[in-house]
C-alpha cells in the first residue's frame, strides 16, 4: 500500500469532524473520495497531507507512519497536494510558479526543461510570464495541477480540481490525470460525477466522517445506501 | 546580467562622485551608504520575506556595540572587532527569531519590538561598561584598519562605499538565488510554500539571521567609520527609520533601500535649514508617497518601467 490510514479521526469541539477512518490506496490506482458537503474530505485529507492533526489514529505513507511528520516533510517524501481553493503565488510569473514547484529537487537547464514540460501539459506554456493573479479562474485551476505534477509525486492528492471549469477544461482535465495516472497514485476529492466514474478505479464515500461504503464505481454506482445519503434516487445524478 | 550591470553602475557612480562632491556631501554620502547598508539587511526580510520587524535596532546595535565594546574593553582591532560586531548581531538575531517566529503578523511586530527595547534598557543599565545614554568615542588611533586610518575623510567614504557594495551585491544575489525566491514564495503565500515540501521556518530562519548580520555590520561600520557609539542606536527610532527608508525607496527592490536612504537623508537635511518641524516635511513626504507611488520609488519604477527589476 502506498498511503494508509489507520482509525484516523478528528474532533473538533466535541464534534466529530472524521471518525475512525481507515483508507488503504495501492500504488498505481487513482482513487476517489466523495460525499456530500460536510462529511469530512478536506479534513481528512488535511490530516493525510499534514496541514491539521489528527485527534488520533495513524498515516502510514509507503510503510512508514508518518503521523507525526511535518507537512513539508511529507511533500519530500513524495506527495502532492493541489489546493482545493486556489492557492497558486498571485504576484509571481506563471512559469516563477512552477519553478518553486520543481526547484526543490531540480536546478538550471533541467528545471527549465521539466516546468516547460508540465506548462505544455497544461496548455499554459504561451501564458508563462504573465502574474498567475492575471489569469483567469480555470487557467488557475490548471496551473494548480502543473505545480502538482512537476514535482513527480509519488501520490498526488487534487482537492476539487475541477470546480469552477468550464465543460470543455473539464474534458481535457480528465485525459490529463490519464495521462500522470501511469506514474503517480492519485487520490482525487471530486463533486462531479462523471469525473468521478470516468477516472477512478475505487471509489470511497464518506459520509458524516465515517467511511460509508467503498468499491469500484460501478458497486458505488449501484450501491443503495450511497444512493439515499449522498446521490438521491435518480441514475446519473450531477451532485453538487 | 543586466541586472549586474545597472547595480555595478551605481557603485561606479558613487566612485565617481567621491573625487567629485563637495566636503559636506561628501561626508553626508559615506554616512547614506552605511546607513543604506542596514536598510537592505531590513530589505531583506521586510520587502523579501514579508516580516514586519520592530526590532531591528537590537542588531544594529549588537554590532555597533560588539564592535566598539571589543575595542574599548578588550582592546581588540578594528578588524577582529568588526567581526565581533558582526557575530554578535547574527546571534542576537537567531536567538531573537528561534522565539520571534512562533509568532506572526502583528504578533511578529510586538514581540521584536518588546526585545529591541530590552536590549535598549540593557545597553542603558550596564552603564558602567557601555557608558550609557552618554555613549563613548572610539579614539583616531583606534580607527586604524590594516594601516589605513578610517578616520579620515576620504578613507571613511572608500570604506562606506566597500560596505555598500558588498551588501549590494549580496543582496542582489541573494535575492535571485534558489533560496531568494521561496522567501519571496513564503512572503506571498507561506502556506503553498509549506505544501510544496519547503521547511517554511528553516528559511525565515535564515533570512531573519542574514537580515540580523546584515544590519550588525553596518551598525559595527557605523561606530567605527563615525568614531561614536551611543545608546541612541539602540533606541526603537532607528528600528522605524530601516521601516521609513525602505518603504519610501521600495520594499522588495534591491536599489530601494539606498534611494529611501539618500531621500530621507536629505529631506531631513533640508528641512531642518527651513524650519524646526523638519520632521513634519518627512511626515507630508510619506503622506505624498503612500498616496501616488504605494509601493515607493523603485517599486513604482518597477510597475511602470522594468518589471524585472530585482
Amino acid at each position: 500500500m502506498l498511503l494508509s490510514t489507520r482509525g484516523l479521526s478528528k474532533t473538533f469541539a466535541g464534534l466529530h469532524a472524521v471518525e475512525a477512518v481507515d483508507l488503504n490506496i495501492p500504488e498505481g490506482e487513482i482513487r476517489a473520495l466523495i460525499g456530500p458537503n460536510g462529511a469530512g474530505k478536506t479534513t481528512l485529507v488535511g490530516m493525510i497531507s499534514g496541514r491539521i492533526a489528527p485527534s488520533s489514529g495513524r498515516v502510514f505513507f509507503d510503510g512508514e507512519d508518518i503521523t507525526r511528520l511535518p507537512a513539508h516533510r511529507r511533500i519530500r517524501l513524495g506527495m502532492a497536494y493541489t489546493f482545493q481553493i486556489t492557492s497558486v503565488f498571485a504576484g509571481l510569473s506563471v512559469a516563477e510558479n512552477v519553478s518553486l514547484a520543481a526547484r526543490r529537487r531540480l536546478r538550471g537547464k533541467a528545471l527549465q526543461a521539466e516546468v516547460d514540460a508540465a506548462l505544455t501539459r497544461v496548455g499554459l506554456q504561451d501564458r508563462r510570464t504573465q502574474d498567475a493573479r492575471d489569469l483567469a479562474y480555470g487557467h488557475q485551476r490548471l496551473l494548480e495541477i502543473a505545480m502538482g505534477i512537476v514535482q513527480r509525486p509519488r501520490l498526488l492528492i487534487l482537492d476539487e480540481p475541477t470546480q469552477g471549469l468550464a465543460e470543455g477544461e473539464i474534458a481535457e482535465f480528465v485525459n490529463l490525470v490519464r495521462d500522470v495516472s501511469d506514474r503517480t497514485t492519485i487520490l482525487l476529492i471530486e463533486h462531479n460525477m462523471r469525473v468521478v466514474m470516468d477516472l477512478a478505479q475505487r471509489i470511497t464515500v464518506l459520509s458524516a466522517g465515517a467511511v460509508l461504503a467503498e468499491g469500484t464505481p460501478a458497486e458505488i454506482h449501484a450501491n443503495a445506501d450511497v444512493q439515499a445519503a449522498y446521490l438521491g434516487r435518480g441514475s446519473d445524478a450531477e451532485a453538487g | 546580467m543586466r541586472a549586474y550591470a545597472i547595480h555595478a553602475g551605481l557603485l561606479a557612480i558613487l566612485l565617481a562622485l567621491h573625487f567629485t562632491l563637495p566636503a559636506y556631501h561628501h561626508g553626508n554620502l559615506a554616512r547614506v551608504m552605511v546607513l543604506a547598508s542596514y536598510a537592505m539587511g531590513y530589505n531583506l526580510l521586510f520587502g523579501y520575506t514579508g516580516l514586519l520587524s520592530l526590532g531591528h535596532a537590537l542588531f544594529f546595535a549588537a554590532g555597533m556595540y560588539g564592535m566598539g565594546l571589543g575595542i574599548q574593553h578588550l582592546g581588540l582591532s578594528p578588524a577582529p572587532a568588526l567581526l565581533l560586531g558582526l557575530a554578535s548581531g547574527a546571534v542576537v538575531s537567531g536567538l531573537l527569531a528561534a522565539l520571534a517566529l512562533r509568532t506572526s503578523g502583528v504578533a511578529f511586530m510586538i514581540v521584536t519590538l518588546m526585545f529591541a527595547q530590552a536590549g535598549y534598557l540593557t545597553v542603558l543599565y550596564f552603564g558602567e561598561v557601555t557608558r550609557g545614554d552618554e555613549g563613548f568615542v572610539i579614539q583616531q588611533a583606534q580607527r586604524v584598519l590594516w594601516g589605513v586610518d578610517l578616520s579620515a575623510e576620504g578613507n571613511r567614504y572608500i570604506a562606506a562605499l566597500l560596505l555598500f557594495g558588498t551588501c549590494l551585491m549580496v543582496s542582489l544575489w541573494l535575492v535571485r538565488s534558489a533560496f531568494g525566491r521561496v522567501l519571496v514564495a513564503i512572503r506571498e503565500n507561506e502556506d503553498r510554500v509549506r505544501m510544496l515540501g519547503y521547511d517554511v521556518f528553516a528559511h525565515k530562519l535564515a533570512a531573519m539571521m542574514i537580515s540580523g548580520g546584515m544590519a550588525a555590520l553596518a551598525g559595527a561600520a557605523y561606530g567605527l567609520l563615525f568614531g561614536y557609539v551611543g545608546a541612541t542606536f539602540a533606541s526603537v527610532q532607528y528600528s522605524i527609520f530601516p521601516l521609513l527608508w525602505v518603504l519610501l525607496g521600495g520594499a522588495g527592490t534591491v536599489l530601494g533601500p539606498f534611494i529611501g536612504t539618500l531621500f530621507m537623508f536629505y529631506l531631513i537635511d533640508l528641512g531642518s535649514d527651513l524650519t524646526t518641524a523638519y520632521m513634519l516635511i518627512a511626515g507630508v513626504a510619506l503622506v505624498l508617497l503612500t498616496l501616488f507611488a504605494p509601493q515607493g520609488v523603485m517599486g513604482e519604477v518597477r510597475r511602470r518601467f522594468w518589471r524585472e527589476l530585482p
